[in-house]
């Protein structure tokens, strides 16, 4: 995983597998601290002691197509690499919550990536699933959900090229003007 | 153009869209549209599906067609990602493996647009892994 878009879209294809309405993302970049945070909450099934113990483990899976389960492991041992730490909560029937810290400055710690892309292509795909975004750095904070997007947008498709540029640019804008 | 920060923004260019937009026929009607899904799990993600599944967003609205674009989770075929599941109106879904922009605009043009089959398709086998 190159950016922490890309694990971003990667640990919300597993909030919604299960079965997450809703899914809450904050990134933090503190620059002051020379910390990055990275926390995703949801509120799917969760995961009961026995899983969540064995989550991290890139050879175990709850998936029947495979038998491998990176995502989790790749972001932990992202974290990590970056001089950082990895955390993972979980409860059944509440949800899960992941969190991972990076250094800031350390050499291996992913960069942002196009997150703009991650979230759009995610609230394209998921027509019922809430998604909040929000971005704190030492400049400032942005944050917004999906349902006030869809709100906004109502009686347009999302695909339509000028409101999909619209709600990308918005996105990016906000972000790179806090950067 | 002013660089789009609120949703007021948004909304602006929405009802510059809004009356600009014809009635499509086929917007109510999911089963005759088509359905695109995109496998969008750590293997997908890693080799690229992303770029993948924003292309045929695009190309869709460029080429006004009909259909809609998801993700899906993995569907097995890890080696062959980015992998992408077609659903034509009445037929039966087809994965196309190994899809690049090239690959996409192929099934776009060939396998969406006119109905002709093309390579690169992945055939459905009804075994697991471990058989």
């Amino acid at each position: 995983m190159k950016t922490i878009s890309d694990h971003v879209l990667d640990i919300i294809q597993n909030s919604i597998r299960a079965n997450a309405t809703l899914i809450e993302i904050i990134a933090e970049e503190d620059k002051k601290n020379d910390i990055c945070v990275l926390k995703i909450t949801d509120n799917g099934c969760g995961m009961n002691k026995e899983v969540l113990a064995q989550a991290t483990n890139p050879f175990f899976t709850t998936r029947k197509t495979r038998k491998v389960g990176l995502g989790l492991s790749l972001l932990k041992q992202n974290a990590e690499m970056s001089n950082g730490k990895f955390s993972l909560l979980s409860e059944v029937n509440k949800g899960t919550a992941v969190e991972a810290r990076f250094q800031y400055s350390n050499v291996d710690r992913p960069e942002l990536g196009d997150i703009w892309n991650t979230l759009y292509l995610t609230m394209l795909g998921n027509e019922n699933l809430e998604l909040k975004y929000e971005h704190r750095t030492n400049k400032g904070s942005f944050k917004f959900s999906s349902t006030e997007i869809r709100n906004t947008i109502e009686g347009v498709s999302m695909q339509q090229t000028d409101v999909r540029e619209a709600i990308i640019d918005l996105i990016k804008n906000n972000i790179t003007d806090i950067q | 153009m002013s660089k789009i920060t609120s949703l007021a923004d948004l909304k602006r260019i929405k009802d510059e869209v809004q009356s600009k937009l014809k009635l499509r026929e086929n917007s109510d009607n999911p089963e005759r549209l088509v359905q695109v899904k995109v496998g969008m799990a750590t293997c997908g993600i890693a080799s690229g599906a992303k770029e993948i599944m924003k292309y045929f967003v695009e190309e869709f609205e460029q080429q006004a067609v009909d259909a809609v674009v998801t993700q899906t989770g993995c569907m097995g075929y890890c080696y062959a990602e980015p992998t992408v599941e077609v659903i034509l109106p009445d037929k039966e879904p087809v994965v196309f493996g190994f899809v690049n922009k090239h690959k996409a605009e192929e099934i776009i043009d060939t396998y969406i647009k006119k109905g002709e089959l093309i390579d690169g398709i992945i055939p459905i086998t009804f075994k697991t892994i471990d058989e």
